[in-house]
């Protein structure tokens, strides 16, 4: 069967980003950017797929600037076949217009399986593989930490808040991937240069007949409230004092 | 303004993060009204019903709910939410599958995590792990948003009267079932609710070593126990656990990490917690610089005497 897995490039997780001075947003101008963590664990879940002889081809697509190319080629080389770029400008598209495009992307190439992250970590949303879901009426495992296929149906085993849940889903489905999912591999240089002649194709919103334009307006971005900062202490016996005498909190 | 909130449940009790989310329709001002999707639910509805500023109780009762399973759910909430200019839930996982499902069902965009209320169409979320607040005015006619609990305090489960009315189930989509969960058991307080949390990290060593060290401290506070992704990826502790971005946010009274070095991810899930203590044997962990009061030394030593000391 074939897979979709649909990548973000965000600003790489290990960077302390800030605000803007005229609160218009985040500053990313010569910031690092990378493949967000979730996505890479979705196509290393598709690669490890396609491994176990149960996904046949893997195409990977991305919806954003031009640059986007790179978290496209960074997926070719962990294993995926092809891939696919919707150029649009990101600061147009909300969740929902990225759930649009994807449907279209679906419906062009017929994937049984719909990997996703749970989420990016630049806006934290959440919303997408569900909106996803929604449109195309597939069923959803999301935050999936496992994932078995077995015939016409897939097995997902959720995290939830109180421990761990399983569902079925009739194929296709959607999957959003939570940390535990797997650990993605590194891309070793043969497979780096093998992904620069892997195909990929540049694609429009109006192609899937999407107007990207968010109904949701960002009016500011504001760093938030700074921390008074602390201090050391000494002993465990000043720890004691401190945390019944000045912050009385035991 | 009337607004729609999303009850959190198990079928036979509310669960407390449904509170905030009524606070959160308080600030926002109008009739709110609850849904209770479940399966021998009525108990549930019952509670509902008594929550203070609640005005309507609808109660779809039908084993396609039992399990909260998204694509049922959505699709409920999706016929009745039109008529209501918001719809609200809790940042739960529960609340987080279901909702934005039922958002493009209704063809609107949505907020996640809403922290603060300017107006009834604006409000403020935290974007980039909590680096950056974000003020967002929503131009859509149904107002979608989860709410973080944490950031609004609950109202009172008693002194409401609203009156339960039954609405009809949109049934089962027939594309999902529900295979079996695996709950963990404690007889701790609830961790995103708990006035006190004590969080292990990686520093902790060993799973067993999490419990020796970390359990009488929590037993002593009456605390939670959280953890880090550390913690949690090297097996310590279940993921449910987990306190960050990823995880679960907290705010309580007091967090105490212990042996958790603080990268941004964790640092997300408990900074806005009144009073952090960190206790680390890295003067440079970057948890101190959050920390009101940080302790550098060995946790072995330095927790125990600790427990024997408050």
């Amino acid at each position: 069967m074939k897979a979709l897995v649909a990548v973000k490039r965000v600003v790489d997780a290990n960077v302390k980003v800030r605000v803007k001075p005229d609160n218009s947003g985040v500053d990313l101008t010569n910031v690092k950017m990378s493949i967000n963590p979730f996505c890479e664990i979705a196509v290393e879940e598709a690669v490890r797929l396609k491994e176990k002889g149960t996904v046949s081809e893997i195409v990977v697509v991305s919806i954003g600037p031009k640059e986007a190319q790179e978290q496209i080629r960074s997926s070719m080389a962990l294993g995926a076949d092809r891939g696919i770029l919707v150029e649009a400008d990101d600061s147009q598209l909300g969740a929902l217009e990225v759930a649009k495009i994807l449907k279209g992307v679906v419906e062009a190439e017929q994937p049984q399986l719909i990997l996703l992250g749970k989420q990016a970590i630049d806006d934290d949303s959440n919303q997408v593989g569900q909106m996803l879901g929604a449109l195309l009426g597939a069923g959803q495992g999301t935050f999936a930490s496992e994932v078995k296929v077995e015939g016409d149906k897939v097995q997902v085993t959720r995290e939830i808040d109180g421990g761990l849940q399983t569902v079925e889903l009739a194929l296709p489905a959607i999957i959003t991937t939570d940390l535990r999912l797997n650990e993605p591999r590194y891309a070793a240089l043969p497979n780096i240069m093998k992904a620069r002649k892997k195909p990929l194709d540049i694609k429009s919103p109006a192609d899937y007949g999407v107007s990207p334009a968010t109904k949701l307006k960002t009016v500011k971005v504001e760093a938030p409230a700074e921390r008074k900062a602390g201090v050391q202490v000494k002993s465990v016996d000043e720890l004691v004092d401190k945390l019944k005498n000045e912050a009385k909190v035991i | 303004m009337s607004i729609l909130v999303i009850a959190e449940h198990d079928n036979k009790a509310l669960n407390g993060a449904t509170l905030n989310v009524v606070a959160a329709a308080q600030k926002i001002g109008g009739d709110i009204t609850v849904l209770v999707a479940g399966s021998g639910a009525q108990a549930v509805a019952d509670q509902a019903a008594k929550v203070a500023g609640v005005s309507k109780v609808l109660l779809a009762d039908d084993a396609a709910y039992a399990n909260q399973l998204a694509e049922n759910v959505a699709k409920l909430v999706a016929s009745i939410g039109a008529g209501y200019t918001h719809i609200l839930a809790a940042s739960t996982t529960t609340g987080k599958n279901v909702l934005p499902r039922a958002a493009a069902l209704l063809d609107v965009s949505m907020l996640s995590d809403i922290i603060a209320v300017e107006s009834p169409k604006t409000f403020k979320r935290p974007i980039y792990a909590g680096n950056a607040i974000a003020t967002v005015e929503s131009g859509e006619s149904v107002v979608v948003a989860t709410v973080r609990g944490t950031a609004f305090d609950a109202v009172a489960s008693e002194g409401g009267s609203a009156a339960v009315e039954a609405v009809a189930s949109t049934g089962d989509a027939g594309i999902s079932k529900f295979v079996s969960e695996e709950i963990v058991k404690s007889e701790r307080p609830e961790l995103t609710a708990a006035r006190i949390v004590v969080s292990g990290g990686r520093g902790v060593g060993s799973g067993e070593n999490y419990h020796t060290v970390l359990d009488p401290l929590a037993d002593k506070l009456g605390a939670a126990q959280g953890a880090s992704r550390a913690a949690v990826d090297a097996g310590f502790v279940p993921n449910d656990m987990q306190v960050g971005q990823t995880g679960k946010i907290v705010a309580p009274d007091l967090y105490i990490a212990v042996g958790i070095s603080g990268a941004i991810q964790h640092l997300a899930g408990m900074k806005e917690s009144k009073v952090i203590v960190a206790i680390n044997k890295d003067e440079e962990a970057p948890i101190n610089s959050v920390a009101d009061y940080w302790l550098v030394g060995d946790l072995n030593t330095v927790v125990p005497e600790l427990v024997s000391k408050i």
